[in-house]
């Protein structure tokens, strides 16, 4: 098992690779440059001044030179410095380590994802259970046909009529940011209370894709196990419905969603620059969004890989997982 | 009728399924109202008019006017023109670069299947939302690029499907014999492999155009896709964001004709796909 974890942390290695070689070239060779933005927001600027800032930055350079001299420096966990006018190094400025953590872009959109993936999970497993225990009952075919519903919907035209419905009509819920005007004067249970309402719509709504897809893939991995032989077994020697369910059936259904919650992680991260973008929260799918406009090429670079890192990390604790749960897999 | 060749039990099991019906029926109207946008619109979708500008619906402008005071209605009958073509152009790319790659890797095997599956796994390890955003917002977003870059970051689960088919169609007789009276590679894997494989093919890019229409108006939401004023459902739904206190229709309608354009598909795709498989034809009550 120790053997298979390891060769698999060694699988990573080229894939993340691979994944920087294709983002680089296709960032890099993209037709436009970005000091062309600084001489569009300053015309005086000379083109001998020009010339010297793609010097610094290595512009002028090949672009397989280029990304030579970005993997040297990936190797020492340095993402550059942003082209950006604050020059700051990219990596302060998805990580600032001298803000408090809910201050730091990457904690913010991993703390959305990550609680959003908890939702999915909390309510989709049951969701999905009960569809099946219940097949063709009323509420599995409501429950099917809000999945149907789930899977066609924009999540952001979702995240508009929330915000339309809680914020401008009910005024329940603040329709931006991550905090109040007066966060840093609220007492420690006046912020969580603060950072709650202000997550609840972020959270449903990067949440309620996969929850369509989870219910569903839950129902008919149940609806497949329930009919093998040994839950027949089961319910012959007499144990009770509620065992049989959730103690045999339950987790052998469970394996194909490990897989599939795994495999979700790249996309609730794509999604995220969707979702921050409505929702005005400051996490790393706005920076993206900020340094694609600005053509900040560390910066775009730099989130991509956290951004791909992060997809095979979801998919390696996937399979660990997976190995976890099934006794088959361990054994081998 | 009577006849009992494939085609007929596809239509007859496909007709029994609601379902999947009214998603034909969606994506019919979808092309009847973007083939007819321009006898369907009360208005010129482009007109300003500043008399008018952020009307509620009523019975001058059903759906509302725009900041501009342009008709919405008009406007999202143009734009199902834009998702209508993004749709399929983008998933034709992405179909024919998976079908190409999958066939490869599925009929060679060997070195080519592990560096084409490699290259699989690294595209599906991308955030691709990312890779579209950055590439759109460097390239321009004209609506060429835009079905372009869809298209190319789209094709790895048709490759994988086409795979799979050559992997257990290459080996069959029909094949076999192709191949003793020395046919092609070519020949082989076009006429006779992959035509054996375009059902789940088809079924996939069903689902695939959804996935783009999707992911279109997403990019055009954000600003970066079809630009103004060339109408399209995100750029509408994006002008519903601004004035989100103002204007709830701009935000309503448009989503709506997404998720109803989406779940066509969907529908349409899931109905082929339980009535072309003879495997499923059995398990119908499930």
């Amino acid at each position: 098992m120790l053997a298979y974890l390891f060769k698999r942390l060694l699988e990573i290695i080229p894939t993340l690779f691979g994944i920087t070689l294709i983002s680089f070239f296709i960032i890099h060779l993209a037709p436009g440059k970005p000091t062309d933005i600084f001489t569009e927001l300053n015309p005086k600027i000379t083109p001998e001044a020009r010339e010297r800032l793609e010097k610094l930055y290595h512009l002028d350079k090949p672009v397989i030179v280029q990304y030579g001299l970005w993997l040297k420096k990936i190797a020492r966990f340095d993402f550059g410095e942003s082209f950006s006018s604050d020059h700051r190094p990219v990596i302060e400025k998805i990580w600032d380590s001298r803000k408090p953590l809910i201050e730091r872009r990457l904690f913010v959109t991993f703390m959305i994802n990550l609680l959003s993936m908890v939702v999915i999970l909390l309510v989709a497993l049951p969701l999905g259970i009960f569809s099946a225990t219940h097949q063709n009952s009323l509420w599995d075919k409501i429950a099917t046909t809000t999945v149907f519903i789930g899977f066609a919907m924009p999540t952001f035209w979702l995240a508009l009529l929330l915000m339309i419905l809680f914020g401008v009509e009910l005024h329940w819920l603040p329709i931006s940011q991550l905090k109040s005007m007066g966060y840093a004067s609220l007492p420690f249970w006046g912020k969580v209370w603060d950072l709650t309402k202000h997550l609840l719509l972020p959270i449903f709504v990067s949440a309620f894709t996969g929850l369509a897809a989870d219910s569903r893939f839950m129902r008919s991995s149940m609806l497949e196990v329930v009919r093998q032989d040994f839950v027949t077994v089961a319910r012959a020697k007499g144990l009770p419905e509620r065992l049989v369910i959730y103690r045999h059936a339950f987790r052998n259904a469970l394996l194909p969603i490990i897989t599939l919650a795994g495999l979700s992680v790249g996309g609730l991260v794509g999604g995220s620059v969707i979702f921050e973008n409505i929702f005005g929260i400051p996490g790393m799918g706005q920076l993206f969004y900020m340094s694609v406009m600005t053509r900040d090429y560390p910066t775009v670079m730099g989130i991509l890989t956290i951004g791909a890192f992060l997809t095979l990390f979801g998919n390696l604790l996937a399979d660990l997982g997976y190995m976890f749960a099934d006794p088959r897999i361990r054994a081998k | 009728m009577g006849k009992q060749t494939l085609r007929n039990l596809f239509w007859k099991r496909f007709k029994r399924n609601g379902l999947a019906v009214a998603g034909g029926v969606i994506v019919l109207a979808l092309f009847f109202v973007a083939v007819f946008a321009p006898l369907l619109s009360p208005y010129n979708p482009d007109a300003i008019d500043r008399h008018n500008v952020l009307m509620p619906p009523g019975l001058q402008h059903p759906l509302g006017t725009d900041d501009l005071g342009r008709d919405v209605m008009s406007r999202m009958i143009w734009g199902a023109r834009i998702s209508l073509a993004v749709g399929f152009v983008a998933i034709g790319i992405a179909t024919a670069i998976g079908m190409l790659l999958g066939a490869l890797a599925g009929y060679y095997g060997g070195w080519t299947d592990r560096v084409i599956m490699r290259f699989i796994d690294i595209m599906l390890s991308i955030p691709t939302f990312f890779l579209i955003l950055a590439v759109i917002a460097f390239v321009g977003s004209s609506i060429w690029n835009i079905m372009i870059v869809i298209g190319l970051t789209a094709w790895m689960g048709v490759a994988r499907l086409v795979r799979a088919e050559f992997l257990s169609l290459k080996e069959r007789e029909f094949v076999l014999a192709a191949r003793a009276i020395g046919a092609s590679d070519v020949r082989i894997i076009f006429s006779h492999v992959m035509i054996n494989s375009m059902a789940p093919v088809l079924v996939s890019a069903v689902l695939g155009v959804a996935g783009a229409v999707l992911v279109e108006s997403a990019l055009s939401f954000l600003g970066i896709g079809v630009q103004p004023p060339t109408p399209s459902w995100g750029n509408i739904l994006s002008l519903g964001k601004d004035y989100i206190e103002l204007a709830w229709w701009l935000s309503v309608f448009p989503g709506l004709a997404i998720l109803v354009t989406v779940l066509g598909y969907n529908l349409l795709g899931e109905g082929i796909r339980d009535s072309i498989d003879p495997r499923l034809w059995e398990t119908e009550r499930r």
